[in-house]
């Protein structure tokens, strides 16, 4: 199968403070990848070094292109959405126009219609709130916004990171079964970084374990869910 | 009653005026919390070309809207040149680059065009409209097209795209990346619609003040009280605040004697910023300490 995105070799650093040391991971094309570890394990780092949002050496290959070192906006328009850490709503603007906003690389006016009402099924809360300032959404309605707008793009490849972050159990489990109709039907592609790492290894088809910025375990989702020894020492569960 | 009504006329038509500079400062200002200084001197050296185009033997609107688009590149070209370097420079160091350009600009304008007081012509009629008294023509045409300008700008950001994008780059940045906005040209499109607004505000008053280098000193004094009275981050505040400001200018004027004019400009800004530094439709800022 060929990788969609393939990583090889990936340093990241904030100012002098290095968090990644050359990692390597990839992203089959239509497959899910998800990047376990526990809280400054370097997980957003590495979503926003894909993204270009903070200095990096290695390669970055997306799709069979070079993609290190080019700014975020090129990056996003190869089709890369992300759903950030905190989520990243336009809080002054309407539910209406973060979506709009989603799709403002696009220019197929019929298909970005189609994909409001397509978004509204997957989450009718946002038809509900469409013309309200978004910033007076609730946490969960806002991780639904998120997730709506980085599809609103149409991407190839989905960086999810901690959607499952202050969402009601149930609204979690709802937003992973969306997750998984959205990678099956529409054929996208996800990195998806996670605390909650028994759901995420259910998800996902591929898992990587970060400490410290190094991976220490890679495999399948399913070898590494039924490995007691590493559930137990690494994922707390 | 017929004193009070002219002045309030004529007050709005230069209240528009503050208006439109009011809202050029209010633009820069969403977009980089930075107060643009030089916003008046922009406006008066692109009178200055609006001037030359028509000595050149040019209609009147011709040189009117190659003026405004020569402006607009013009505010692009000093975002991308001048402003953009220093992005990331600490707030002082920014402003001493405004006011390296007001200075720049000011002294550019007098060598270039001589510092003697020019006469600038009006597009309207000198015969007052439909024969009344209280207000001349140019006054009322530079009501309606302040008026026009205004309905523009707010249009352009409520219904298109691009008017979208803008202000999604001057709330968040990172996100507006995320979605594909190319946040830099937001920034340097906001100096351009600025110093466009800011050369039609230039050319509607340059006929009442003429035209001289320091011809917007004062107005942009004016157009500061206008976007602290409104709220320095709300638009429709501070073109509010303009026609306020305006009329209370005027009316102040002839009523009081005209030496506290600027003095009103003045009461102002210090009143706002003493009993209500966000304005009247400004954010209220909290910081937690």
């Amino acid at each position: 199968m060929a990788s969609i995105l393939e990583v090889r070799g990936l340093h990241a650093q904030y100012g002098p403070t290095r968090v990644l040391h050359g990692i390597d991971f990839s992203v089959e094309e239509g497959g899910i990848t998800t990047i376990l570890g526990a809280n400054g394990a370097g997980k957003t780092t590495t979503l926003r070094a894909v993204c270009g949002m903070v200095k990096t050496q290695g390669e970055i290959v997306l799709a069979g292109n070079r993609i290190e070192g080019k700014a975020t906006e090129s990056i996003v328009r190869a089709g890369v959405a992300h759903v950030p850490d905190g989520r990243g709503t336009f809080v002054n603007l309407s539910v209406e126009e973060n979506l709009r906003l989603g799709a403002y690389t696009r220019s197929d006016k019929a298909e970005v219609a189609a994909d409001f009402e397509r978004m509204f099924g997957y989450f009718p809360r946002l038809k509900e709130r469409f013309r309200q300032q978004a910033g007076l959404l609730s946490g969960g309605e806002q991780q639904m916004l998120a997730v709506s707008r980085a599809l609103m793009l149409r991407p190839r490849l989905l960086l999810l990171d901690e959607p499952s972050f202050g969402l009601a159990p149930l609204i979690v489990q709802e937003l992973f079964e969306i997750l998984r109709t959205i990678n099956q039907q529409d054929r996208v592609s996800m990195l998806l970084v996670e605390q909650n790492a028994s759901l995420a290894l259910k998800l996902a088809d591929t898992a990587y374990l970060l400490e410290t910025g190094r991976v220490v375990i890679s495999g399948t989702a399913e070898s590494i869910r039924n490995d007691e020894a590493i559930r137990r020492s690494y994922l707390g569960y | 009653m017929n004193v009070l009504l002219h002045q309030v006329l004529s007050g709005l038509a230069t209240g528009g005026i503050y208006a439109s500079v009011a809202l050029a400062l209010v633009m820069i200002y969403q977009a980089t919390h930075l107060v643009n200084f030089a916003q008046g001197e922009l406006a008066m050296f692109s009178t200055y070309i609006s001037w030359s185009l028509i000595q050149a033997g040019m209609p009147y609107w011709a040189a009117f809207f190659i003026t405004v688009a020569v402006a607009f590149a013009l505010g692009v070209l000093i975002e991308r040149v001048i402003v953009q370097p220093v992005e990331n420079a600490p707030i002082l160091s920014v402003v001493i680059v405004f006011i390296g350009l007001l200075v720049i600009m000011n002294s550019l304008a007098g060598w270039i065009f001589s510092y003697t007081i020019k006469p600038f012509p009006s597009p309207f009629p000198t015969a007052p409209l439909f024969g009344n008294s209280y207000v001349s023509s140019h006054e009322l045409g530079s009501i309606g097209i302040t008026l026009v300008v205004l309905l523009l700008v707010f249009a352009f950001f409520r219904f298109t795209p691009l008017g979208l994008a803008m202000r999604a780059a001057a709330q968040n940045p990172v996100s507006s990346r995320l979605v594909g906005v190319r946040v830099g040209w937001m920034l340097a499109l906001g100096w351009g619609l600025a110093a466009a607004i800011g050369s039609i505000a230039g050319m509607m008053v340059a006929p009442t003040v003429f035209l001289e280098p320091n011809m917007m000193a004062g107005i942009l004094l004016y157009a500061f009280a206008a976007a602290l009275l409104g709220g320095i981050d709300s638009p429709g505040g501070a073109v509010l605040g303009g026609f306020i400001v305006g009329v209370l200018e005027n009316v102040v004027g002839s009523f009081l004697g005209t030496e506290l004019k600027l003095t009103v400009a003045l009461v102002l800004i210090v009143g706002v910023l003493v009993i209500r530094p966000s304005g009247l439709f400004g954010k209220v800022h909290v910081t937690r300490v």
